[in-house]
């Protein structure tokens, strides 16, 4: 199989699908042309993410990350959040294809890009550091499979 | 419920295929370049296959050289087209944007060569046009190769015109016939096709083998070196299960075609009248001008991996053009050459149907993918932006 059975356990059943009407902080990454797009919405009380929700355009294991990413901010706070890496995601999903990388880097800037979103409605400012990477070309990762097929 | 819709990456073996293959694997495993009886008795079977599989396409056996499959079939042709030209000065070949890549790779190994290639447009229908081929002919040009019908949008060349024209101007006139083979009637002479393709496992033969037709006459240039098999320009021992497997099948697919061919062509339709009933879809190339059993299309809002991986949860094998099903970075070739932006070319979705299935299965498949597609625009936030103006839709 193309991906691990939690990459498809949480593709065919995704936590925390839709939208918060009321969203403290909305971050959106990637672009439909490269076939990618993955929205976070945040709910935040008393520095705390209370509720997240995704949208994603996207391959299985674009919807994935994004449904494992949401998992494991629901209920932290926003620093913690912040430290969340596409590795620790990648981890958790037991492995990505390495082609499939730049799906978790997706998630990761989506978390960081509502962060920055509240921070800035907010008026509070931080380190921009913080947000070094949101400044890296997650389509970057996207690296050519060299031992994919062509079709047939 | 399980439907095999996929049959232009590969076809199930049919039973006659698997009955003349066993035999010579079983018992007539002898090689055909021996003189003793079983390495005869694997002569006459390779042979009988060569007569089976000129007869298919109106050829001559010794026009007929057996290959590894069609991406080998297309390379000798295309190698030996251009070292025909090349030893008259002719050093241009024509082709299409959207030929399979063993057509589109192995042109840019020649033109690494110092050949110059000029790949022609696809208009939106997906049908290259004989005015196009014409238009793009050179003094120098040695080779056309333009496919029969092409393996992602199923559109139907016009290549008897095509065959007509480069005959008229002296080119040498090639075509990838690997998903035509075994599902068109095909008449190389009365078509005026100098070298034709095709792949064994497209039309329920096994994998692994094709054919390269080259008429009398085109001296083949060889691939790669070693004994006298296949005349010297296709060396190493014969494949004999699978080529007598080949033949086997195309001989049934040819038999088969008058039948099959309208009652697989009427539930295609049924099937693009089914999904088009889904808004902001649409269907790539000419609605009638294509394969019996292709259908493709694409959907606004959603990709193509994530609809295919929720279809085979379905029981449903199907195929995309979405980058994430290609490899790479850019969604299918064919897709954005017939003019698809690459938004929704990575919302594509092929179907390829076989004779294998009715009406049920067809309505199976339209009820899946309306319900699959409904459910993955519910969590893309670009057809959320689509339905609420701040996106534009590229298909109305």
């Amino acid at each position: 199989m193309l991906y691990s059975e939690k990459v498809m356990d949480h593709f065919l059943h995704p936590r925390n699908v839709g939208t918060i009407e009321d969203a403290d902080a909305i971050g959106e990454v990637g672009n439909a042309k490269c076939g990618d797009i993955m929205k976070m919405y945040l709910k935040i009380k008393e520095g705390t993410i209370e509720d997240v929700k995704f949208e994603t355009f996207g391959c299985g294991s674009a919807i994935a990350s994004s449904s494992m990413a949401t998992e494991m901010i629901k209920g932290k706070p926003l620093t913690e959040a912040l430290g969340l890496t596409n590795q620790a995601v990648t981890e958790a999903l037991d492995g990505l294809p390495a082609h499939k990388l730049h799906c978790s880097v997706l998630a990761e800037q989506a978390i960081k890009a509502a962060v920055k979103d509240y921070y800035e409605r907010k008026g509070i400012t931080v380190d921009p550091e913080v947000f070094a990477a949101l400044n890296e070309d997650a389509e970057a990762a996207h690296a050519h499979d060299p031992t994919a097929d062509d079709k047939a | 419920m399980q439907i095999y819709a996929d049959n232009a990456a590969t076809t199930r073996p049919s039973r006659t295929a698997l009955n003349a293959m066993l035999p010579l694997l079983e018992e007539g495993y002898g090689n055909p370049s021996s003189l003793y009886t079983i390495g005869q008795k694997a002569k006459e079977a390779l042979e009988d296959a060569r007569a089976q599989v000129a007869a298919a396409i109106g050829a001559q056996p010794g026009e007929i050289t057996f290959t590894s499959g069609g991406s080998e079939a297309d390379t000798q042709a295309l190698f030996t087209g251009a070292a025909l030209g090349a030893r008259k000065g002719k050093k241009h070949i024509i082709s299409t944007k959207f030929e399979h890549h063993a057509v589109l790779h192995a042109l840019e190994a020649l033109e690494k060569q110092g050949y110059a290639v000029t790949l022609l447009d696809v208009p939106e229908n997906g049908i290259v046009t004989p005015e196009a081929v014409a238009a793009a002919l050179r003094p120098d040009t040695a080779l056309v190769s333009v496919m029969y019908a092409n393996n992602e949008i199923g559109t139907v060349q016009p290549i008897a015109d095509i065959g007509a024209l480069c005959k008229a101007k002296g080119v040498l006139f090639h075509t990838d016939a690997v998903q035509a083979v075994g599902h068109l009637p095909i008449d190389v002479k009365a078509q005026n096709i100098d070298m034709l393709s095709m792949s064994g496992h497209k039309f329920h033969g096994p994998k692994g083998v094709g054919a390269l037709y080259a008429r009398r006459g085109i001296l083949l240039q060889n691939v790669f070196y070693g004994g006298a098999q296949e005349r010297g320009k296709r060396p190493g021992t014969e494949n004999v299960p699978a080529i007598a497997g080949m033949a086997a099948a195309l001989t049934e697919a040819v038999a088969l075609l008058p039948a099959a061919a309208p009652k697989v062509a009427a539930l295609r339709d049924r099937l693009i009248k089914g999904i088009l009933a889904i808004p902001h879809s649409a269907l790539n190339g000419d609605a009638q001008r294509r394969l019996p059993g292709n259908a493709n299309f694409c959907f606004e809002g959603i990709e193509g991996e994530s609809l295919l991986l929720l279809l085979d949860a379905r029981g449903i094998s199907a195929s995309s053009g979405s980058a994430c099903t290609s490899g790479s970075l850019d969604p299918s070739h064919v897709l954005l050459a017939i003019g698809r932006p690459h938004e929704v070319a990575h919302g594509s979705l092929r179907l390829t149907i076989g004779e294998d299935i009715g009406e049920k299965e067809i309505d199976y498949i339209v009820n899946a993918v309306t319900e699959v597609v409904a459910y993955l625009r519910g969590m893309s936030p670009v057809w959320r932006d689509l339905q609420e103006g701040k996106r534009s839709y590229v298909i109305q």
